[in-house]
């Protein structure tokens, strides 16, 4: 995390106009992400912001900083490879929740278990957009989808007692019609010295009617403010806390928690890597031709 | 006279049948000999047939043999298994009395039997010596040269303790001394006279791979457990931390190639090792790596397939799955070891095209040449060129574009690496315009899709991806590649021995395919004949797609194990006879 020079939002975001619907959660993300940037003062050419593909997926194409727009459900995968080979870059994932949680699901368990230093942001719309209205693995019982016309009949998925279960060390949500509060949740999950997910609920205008910001707007509650949840390393509580995610999907009346569920500092994949190389006097400038003499007769 | 020995040791997995070829190996090397040794496992953990077949000569050697000289049996399986190859001249060393099989009469065969269970169980208490009393009747029956294997056994063990070490070498004794007191030897082989040793390293197949990996200057790998390429992962992990690197043990296939697309973005030269299943899974991000033009190296060791097949065997039946692996027109590079040391030099050829090119390029291996075992001279690093990527230096003014890939004229373009300032894109595996960013007009894609493939359009001159081994006036020439030209190689001496003409040709690269080299050389015979262990003829057919009138004949096998040169040199044989 190099300090770079006072820089703006805007000096994150590359020329390229983003090409999602007017009205997208994943704009307000967008303006999140830069702003937490910002206030690291960090360099854009320090950072890998890296995506799968999805509408959500785009974003990195619309920023300054390296990316890596790679193949749908493998950005984790390709972002641990980016902080493996150069553990001194800040490493981002931004992706939707089909890519994260449908067919890229099998990767989160093992960069999370690992503490490996990254962000993973995923900008939930609960719906696949880009290929026209499909439910996602975190829409609601019921919801109409093009290959669903009656409606799901799949239980959603609960990402953040999920991420809670696969050790990750900071695990969050946050609401994209709340710029400000999901400004400082990334900013804080970058800071992070180790796995990091934050979880925006982040509306699609086009394709879900339901989870809009209409039906956010005044649902969501602040744990930190509401529950004086502020032991963050306390495990018990960040599940107990974290069932209540689902709750408005059956109670009209319930709310819906955002703020920071869990937060551990545990010894990082990095150090641990880096302890390991350390161990066996690794050398930049190794003789490899020393390697010969073992395979001597 | 030539000496050339091939000793087959055959017996029950975990019976140290493979240990014993691997102390013979060592004491031959030592003694100054030429040695190769094959091998077969079972898929089982523990139990199940092993052999380990040893070829020692003073001349150099191609291929494993077409049978052995010398079968040594553990049990009635190997000897089971074994005795049709029992013709006269041959020589059995086995187990009896005490073992638990009684061979029948083999007409004109040297039989010297030597009680190795009974020795080891009762005379030495240690049933787990039973292979170094074998070694030791076996040494003294054909001369091994005692004091290289008294070394190479003191070697192994003396990790384990002067006591373990002295057990060894009592068992060798024992199995020594019971030939001498018991044995009257009928036939006349013996090993090779001790010459002065050689400048040699012995490596096997897949450590040859991690060796060139290393010396290429591979930093990071990544892998997931899958037989028969894992040893590669375990042996680069015992040296990539030495030279500040890792390896890494990925969730899947999928994963590793990803982790290995991530770390080559990241500018860190970067290898995966998998076998079939492991590159089925593989593809789609390989695309990836092809399009968003990222250096990754990948070894396919591979094994009998489809599917699981027979994870254990040699087949050589991957080669159209790793060209055509990726859906869309992906350029890429595949290059086939024929042999140990070229698994070792085109591990750092194939490192240098990817860099060059910033493409996925492949190393076939498969299941027999990883664990084929062989002395080869130790490498010269002094002269291995090594090549790293063009990158791009960085923003001198603020005013300057950095265009990721510019349509050059050799289509190559810088790359922009992470924490360079203003060498920043983003690498995406939608189509793009020279500066990264995503484009599907007709222009864009056709000026990108040309510059990704005129990277390759000069490789057969940019590349020496060929041997050619032509005879003036022959008119059958062998085009071989991977394992099977190694074996070509024993049948050709054999029939230009017998005085036929004939030539060959040793494609390094089997794709894109070398079609200049190919049609020159199947202009100068009538008969092309392509050996290849698979079904369908794999390369032949890409010879016959790619080039102009090139009709290869095809001989196939499709057993698990790889061809012996008589095969070749019979079905040769007969073409020049039918020709002529």
């Amino acid at each position: 995390m190099a300090i770079a020079l006072e820089l703006k939002p805007k000096d994150y975001r590359s020329d390229i106009e983003p090409t999602w619907c007017p009205g997208c959660g994943d704009f307000s993300v967008t303006s999140a992400i830069c702003s937490a940037y910002t206030k690291l003062k960090l360099d854009p050419y320090q950072i890998a912001t890296v995506s799968g593909i999805g509408c959500s997926s785009r974003l990195p194409l619309w920023l300054k900083t390296f990316g890596f727009h790679s193949c749908h459900g493998r950005a984790v995968p390709v972002a641990a490879g980016i902080k493996m080979a150069k553990p001194d870059t800040t490493v981002v994932v931004t992706i939707g929740d089909g890519d994260a949680f449908s067919i890229g699901g099998g990767h989160n368990a093992h960069v999370a278990r690992r503490n490996m230093d990254l962000t993973l942001i995923v900008m939930d719309n609960n719906i696949y957009a880009l290929t026209k209205n499909q439910v996602s693995p975190t829409s609601r019982l019921g919801m109409k989808g093009s290959t669903t016309p009656y409606g799901t009949l799949d239980e959603p998925m609960n990402t953040i007692r999920l991420m809670l279960a696969y050790g990750a060390t900071f695990v969050a949500q946050t609401y994209a019609g709340s710029p400000r509060h999901s400004g400082e949740v990334i900013e804080q999950a970058i800071l992070h010295k180790g796995f990091s997910f934050v979880n925006i609920l982040s509306p699609c205008p086009t394709y879900n009617q339901d989870e809009t910001f209409e039906y956010y707007k005044g649902r969501t509650e602040n744990i930190q403010e509401v529950y004086g949840h502020t032991n963050l390393e306390d495990k018990a509580k960040a599940f107990e806390l974290s069932e209540k995610v689902m709750n408005h999907r059956t109670d009209p009346n319930a709310k819906i928690p955002v703020g920071i569920f869990y937060k551990k500092v545990q010894e990082t994949f990095e150090q641990k890597v880096a302890d390991l190389k350390k161990r066996h006097n690794g050398n930049d400038n190794f003789n490899v031709a020393s390697l010969f003499e073992d395979y001597r007769p | 006279m030539a000496t050339d020995i091939i000793m087959r040791i055959a017996g029950e997995g975990g019976e140290g049948v493979i240990s014993s070829g691997d102390f013979l190996m060592q004491a031959a090397t030592r003694a100054g000999m030429e040695v190769v040794t094959f091998k077969t496992f079972p898929s089982e953990i523990k139990g199940g047939y092993a052999l380990s077949q040893v070829r020692i000569s003073d001349n150099k050697i191609y291929s494993q043999g077409d049978t052995f000289d010398i079968l040594v049996a553990f049990n009635g399986e190997a000897y089971a298994i074994n005795k049709k190859e029992l013709t006269p001249g041959k020589i059995m060393v086995y187990d009896f009395p005490g073992g638990d099989f009684e061979p029948e009469e083999h007409k004109d065969v040297h039989m010297y039997p030597v009680p190795m269970s009974k020795i080891a169980k009762f005379e030495l208490q240690a049933p787990i010596v039973k292979n170094m009393v074998a070694l030791g009747a076996v040494s003294e029956i054909f001369k091994v040269p005692m004091e290289s294997l008294i070394q190479s056994i003191t070697d192994k063990f003396i990790r384990k303790g002067q006591a373990v070490v002295d057990k060894n070498l009592e068992a060798i004794e024992a199995g020594a001394r019971y030939v001498r007191e018991n044995i009257k030897k009928t036939d006349t082989r013996v090993f090779p006279s001790p010459a002065p040793q050689k400048d040699v390293i012995i490596v096997e197949g897949s450590e040859a791979v991690a060796l060139g990996g290393m010396v290429a200057g591979c930093r990071f790998f990544s892998c997931y457990p899958i037989t028969p390429a894992t040893t590669i992962a375990n042996y680069m992990s015992s040296m990539i931390l030495k030279a500040n690197g890792f390896v890494y043990q990925a969730e899947d296939e999928i994963a590793s190639i990803a982790n290995c697309l991530g770390a080559s973005f990241a500018g860190v030269k970067t290898m995966t090792s998998t076998s079939g299943p492991g590159l089925d899974l593989m593809s789609e991000l390989l695309g990836l790596g092809s399009m968003a033009e990222l250096p990754v190296v990948i070894v396919n060791v591979q094994r009998g397939g489809p599917s699981t097949g027979m994870p254990t065997k040699h087949d050589q039946a991957d080669l159209l799955s790793t060209a055509y692996n990726s859906h869309g027109d992906t350029p890429k590079i595949i290059l086939a070891a024929s042999n140990v040391e070229e698994n070792f030099y085109l591990t750092i050829d194939a490192f240098n095209l990817a860099e060059r090119y910033q493409m996925p390029v492949f190393l076939l291996s498969d299941a027999s040449l990883a664990i084929r075992t062989e002395a080869i001279p130790v490498p010269d690093i002094s002269k291995i060129k090594i090549e790293n990527r063009v990158t791009y230096a960085g923003k001198k003014d603020e005013q300057e574009k950095f265009l990721r890939y510019a349509n050059t004229k050799s289509g190559i373009s810088p790359m922009g690496i992470p924490g360079t300032h203003g060498a920043s894109y983003a690498a995406t595996g939608l189509e793009h315009a020279e500066d990264s960013g995503p484009r599907t007009n007709q222009e864009t894609r056709n000026m990108m899709t040309e510059k990704r493939w005129r990277k390759l359009e000069n490789i057969e001159e940019e590349y020496r991806g060929v041997e050619v081994d032509e005879q003036q006036g022959a008119e059958v020439g062998i085009i071989a590649w991977g394992l099977t030209a190694s074996i070509t190689k024993e049948a050709i001496q054999r029939l230009r021995n017998k005085g036929y003409k004939v030539s060959a040709l040793y494609p390094k690269m089997v794709y894109p395919v070398p079609v200049k080299s190919i049609e020159k050389f199947a202009s100068k015979v009538k008969t092309v004949i392509i050996p290849e262990a698979n079904y369908q003829g794999q390369f032949a057919q890409l010879v016959k797609a790619k080039t102009d009138n090139v009709n290869p004949v095809k001989l196939n096998i499709y057993r698990g194990e790889p061809f012996i040169p008589k095969e070749i040199e019979e079905f040769t044989e007969k073409y020049l006879q039918k020709t002529a």
